[in-house]
């Protein structure tokens, strides 16, 4: 017994593969088609193609996170559906799009993936017995940083690329969402309708699976049911209908210090929207301030966080969605949780400067910086809105899990941290020994907490990261954490399993002192 | 100071974790497992792709060197209780002042007729699950022995990898020394809707095997045969005593041990799966294999290798378990039928169940059990260790629940 293989050397080469290369040859045509795209000449830069790479990544990904074992039963018409929506972008390539318009083709296609995509999903997570279901993760080469995975990042960052920097070579995509442009906003597609358009279904469409996969979870329904609507609605539908009415396009989930701009002196950016005629203008303004400076405090407060990073906000929207397969890949070590703190309060130093600098400079009237204020604003706008959130943000989701920039980057979150941290009612709490350290809360955290770290110490977890998904709770296999707002008092509870010989002495002085509710 | 402690699971590592809080004594630990402390409860994970091997580990590798706890790979094969050396299979010898021996437990086997034929095994450690990993590998149908916790963790994790598999349990209901008849329903209604055949009064005679010794079947008590490539033995676990015993120290089932830990041999403890009390707290077994018993175990021998033993106080009851997707917990004591003079309500709604158990005449609650539904530890804890009584309870019911927010309440009506 004593002189066997090393079985943690055996363990280490990872569980047996099983046939999984479907997701990586998908995700390779998905690179391929990218590429065609690209390179290719007239007609096979046509957008079909790229919708095709972009549907293929999808199905890949929606391929990939098939729990082992499980059968596919009722799975065929999805299956079909998906790889009929890819054979019409192939279609168009060769030629179709001479016969039939470039939005019908459009349309279909896409229609066909989304509606594939989510019958997969129900005959996945919509049948049978309900409950966790995160089997098989660490054998698909999708979802742990395979091939496939690597393909993906490629491919959703070379999209990103594309729409940053050469939005000229997506413009026939964007010319087949004229349609439905015209119909909302009554006006033609630009790149970032476009790629409005393709995020919201994404929101939509991944948390129609979300639903499907958390149906037990009645946290994890009404907040999935939130992101969904958060994005459809205040952040695509209500911008773009005010476009229409020639209006702002305004986003009211957004406020500073994510969208600078809106609390911006006049004389920068696109012109100042308190200067918009009618009183809608002044609204808005008074609506960013008040929100980013009495709502932000006063709901963090009381729900912590949550509220606006895994309810509200857009990249939330997109990472508790489309970025639900890839939880686990958060780094949760301390190293990680080092970087992220000097990156994240940096960026917040920066963002505050920045504002300060700008309005001194207005007040100055330009004296500050001259001619190069116009330029300060776009950067910044720039910097922190595209390059980090899009590119860094979603293309690294396939490796880094799907909360990076949330993690690193944005302000926002900062500052809701720094209130969640301090000043705040919400705390994970631990449900006194039932740790059994297994792990899976630590491995499924998409913001990289060690949550066991605290849990298996008998600790509440109180972090300035949490976004309060839920998603340890739900993956516990005990029962042990539990989100809660509740009194301040106790919040911090000390390490119970360490300082204390017995978790139960304390819990006498616990359960004594606490008010309930 | 030199603390030497063998084996790196949960007992082992709470031990170290206390003596190196409370002292600054040198502590070396030894494992012939693994090189460092992994979640053995998260075994099921691994081999069902919901972790890696390294998401097991509840505390970083730099976390020994940090806190100064020396971990030694190798097998210890003999103890010298007089010059105080541990004697490890590859010839190495580590002096120590106090020694924890924390050498926990290994599967049953009944001496079955084919119990070694290839892919037939328990599920205790690493060793084990590697050795699943590979005999469970293109197989047709596996059979799972035994009517406890592992059983059905080793039916879950075969059935995640689609394998058919018979649950076999000798009585009557599942668990049923442990459940109420309801309950114990409850839990196969959730074992069989992932299609696990659950039989239940069927107990195995034999194991056929192949010509290459490998397991075919099984041949059941009841004369029926099931085909299968691998049999898991889930039937209990037995303590790790060989270590103990070739070294000259008074072993019974396990490794006896005082109150206050301490083995037959001066400045030789013992603790966690491997031990047995001489005379065991009213009301506890005389050996306690939980894996929370094995960390309060270990956390009370810490006294001990600290220089001041101290007699085992054990913390109220309690036991949680998943079946598949059903949660359960435990606190207190709750017999399967309440004792005499003792009591219960049930409530629930098919899904889910809460039972509590009370004394009949002051109403005084004295343990819980619950499916599906989620209570806090703290609550209940104070309830039944102040005797609470059954109305105060059921009116506060709302307090002592942990379920997630916007869940469902069940009705306790008063």
């Amino acid at each position: 017994m004593s002189d066997r293989l090393d079985p943690t050397l055996a363990l280490a080469s990872g569980p047996p593969e099983e046939s999984r290369r479907v997701p990586t040859v998908l995700a390779g045509l998905a690179l391929l088609f990218m590429a065609v795209f690209l390179f290719g000449v007239f007609p096979f830069n046509h957008p079909s193609v790229l919708v095709a790479a972009i549907g293929l990544l999808a199905s890949a990904a929606v391929l990939a996170d098939r729990p082992s074992g499980d059968a596919m039963s009722g799975s065929r018409l999805g299956k079909s559906l998906v790889f009929g929506g890819l054979a019409l972008g192939l279609l168009a390539l060769l030629g179709l799009w001479r016969i039939v318009p470039d939005w019908i083709l459009l349309t279909v296609s896409t229609g066909a993936v989304c509606a594939g995509t989510i019958i997969l999903a129900r005959a996945r997570y919509g049948s049978g017995p309900a409950g966790i279901r995160n089997h098989g993760v660490y054998n698909t080469p999708m979802l742990r940083r395979g091939g496939a995975a690597w393909i993906a990042a490629v491919v959703l960052t070379g999209f990103y690329v594309l729409l940053y920097w050469f939005p000229q070579s997506l413009e026939g995509l964007i010319r087949t969402m004229d349609p439905v442009s015209y119909t909302i906003r009554g006006a033609a597609a630009d790149q970032w309708f476009m790629y409005g358009t393709l995020y919201s279904l994404a929101v939509l469409v991944m948390g129609i699976r979300a639903l499907y996969r958390y149906r037990h979870d009645r946290y994890q329904r009404w907040r999935t049911v939130s992101v969904i609507l958060a994005q459809g609605v205040l952040a695509y539908l209500i911008p773009q209908i005010l476009v229409a009415f020639n209006e702002p396009e305004f986003y009211f989930s957004y406020f500073w210090p994510l969208k600078p701009e809106y609390l911006w002196p006049g004389d920068f950016g696109n012109g100042w929207i308190w200067d918009h005629p009618g009183r809608l203008g002044r609204f808005m303004v008074i609506w960013g301030a008040v929100m980013a400076f009495v709502a932000v405090p006063i709901l963090t407060y009381f729900f912590g966080k949550r509220w606006y990073c895994s309810w509200v906000c857009g990249c939330g929207c997109l990472a508790e969605t489309a970025g639900d397969p890839y939880r686990h890949l958060a780094d949760s070590s301390v190293r990680s949780w080092q970087i992220e703190r000097w990156m994240i309060h940096g960026v917040l130093v920066l963002v505050t400067i920045g504002t300060v600098v700008l309005w001194v400079n207005s007040a100055m009237e330009g004296g500050l910086l001259g001619s190069f204020s116009g330029g300060f604003a776009r950067v910044y706008g720039f910097v922190f809105g595209s390059v980090w959130a899009g590119v860094i943000g979603v293309g690294f989701y396939p490796l880094m899990g799907a909360r990076v920039w949330c993690r690193f980057g944005c302000p926002q979150a900062a500052i809701l941290g720094l209130i969640q941290r301090f000043f705040s009612r919400f705390r994970i709490t631990t449900n006194g020994g039932q740790c059994i350290s297994c792990g899976n809360c630590t491995t499924y955290c998409e913001m990289g907490i060690d949550v066991r770290w605290y849990a298996q110490r008998g600790q509440n977890i109180v972090r300035a990261s949490c976004v309060g998904c839920g998603m340890c709770a739900s993956v516990c296999p005990r029962g042990v954490l539990k989100l809660e707002n509740s009194k301040q008092e106790g919040r911090f509870n000390g390490p119970v399993l360490i300082t204390s010989d017995e978790v139960d002495v304390m819990a006498e002085d616990w359960a004594a002192s606490v008010s309930w509710k | 100071m030199h603390v030497v402690i063998v084996g790196n699971g949960i007992t082992g590592v709470t031990a170290a974790r206390f003596v190196r809080k409370h002292s600054d004594h040198r502590i070396t630990i030894i494992s012939g497992e693994s090189d460092f402390h992994y979640a053995r409860t998260a075994l099921m994970y691994i081999y069902m792709g919901d972790m890696r091997y390294e998401d097991t580990k509840p505390y970083a590798d730099d976390f020994w060197t940090r806190n100064r706890i020396n971990l030694v790979r190798g097998y210890a094969s003999r103890v010298d209780a007089d010059s105080r050396e541990v004697h490890l299979a590859s010839g190495e010898v580590v002096r120590y002042d106090r020694l924890l021996l924390a050498t926990g437990s290994r599967p049953n086997r009944f001496g079955w007729q084919g119990e070694h034929a290839l892919g037939v095994q328990g599920l205790y450690g690493l060793e084990d699950l590697a050795e699943m990993e590979n005999a469970t590998r293109d197989i047709d149908s596996a059979v799972v022995v035994g009517g406890g916790l592992v059983g059905v963790e080793m039916a879950e994790m075969l059935s995640s990898g689609g394998i058919p598999v018979t649950f076999l349990v000798r009585e009557e209901h599942y668990m049923d020394y442990l459940l109420s008849t309801q309950e114990s329903e409850l839990v196969e209604a959730a074992i069989r809707a992932h299609g696990v055949r659950l039989e239940l009064e069927a107990e195995l005679d034999l194991v056929e095997t192949d010509s290459a010794g490998r397991a075919s079947g099984v041949l059941l008590k009841d004369g029926r045969r099931m085909p299968a490539q691998f049999i898991g033995l889930a039937v209990g676990v037995r303590p790790n005593t060989d270590l103990a015993s070739t070294s000259g120290l008074d072993t019974g089932r396990g490794i006896l041990i005082d109150s206050a830990f301490m083995t037959s041999a001066e400045g030789v403890f013992a603790a966690g799966d491997c031990a047995e009390f001489r005379s065991p707290v009213a009301g506890r077994k005389a050996v306690e294999q939980l894996w929370y018993t094995g960390r309060s175990h270990g956390r009370q021998v810490a006294a001990g290798l600290l220089g001041a033993p101290a007699d085992y106080a054990p913390p109220l009851f309690f036991n949680s378990a998943k079946f598949f997707d059903l949660e359960y917990q435990t606190y207190g004591v709750v017999e399967p039928v309440p004792a005499d003079g003792q009591a219960d309500r049930v409530f629930s709604d098919g899904a889910r169940l809460i039972r509590i158990v009370y004394r009949e005449g002051d109403g005084a609650v004295v343990g819980v059990n619950a499916l599906g539904v989620r209570l806090r530890q703290n609550v209940w804890s104070h309830w039944i260790r102040t005797g609470e009584s059954l109305d105060a309870v059921l009116r506060d019911f709302d307090r002592s629940l942990f379920d997630p927010e916007f869940s469902t309440r069940l009705e306790v009506a008063v």
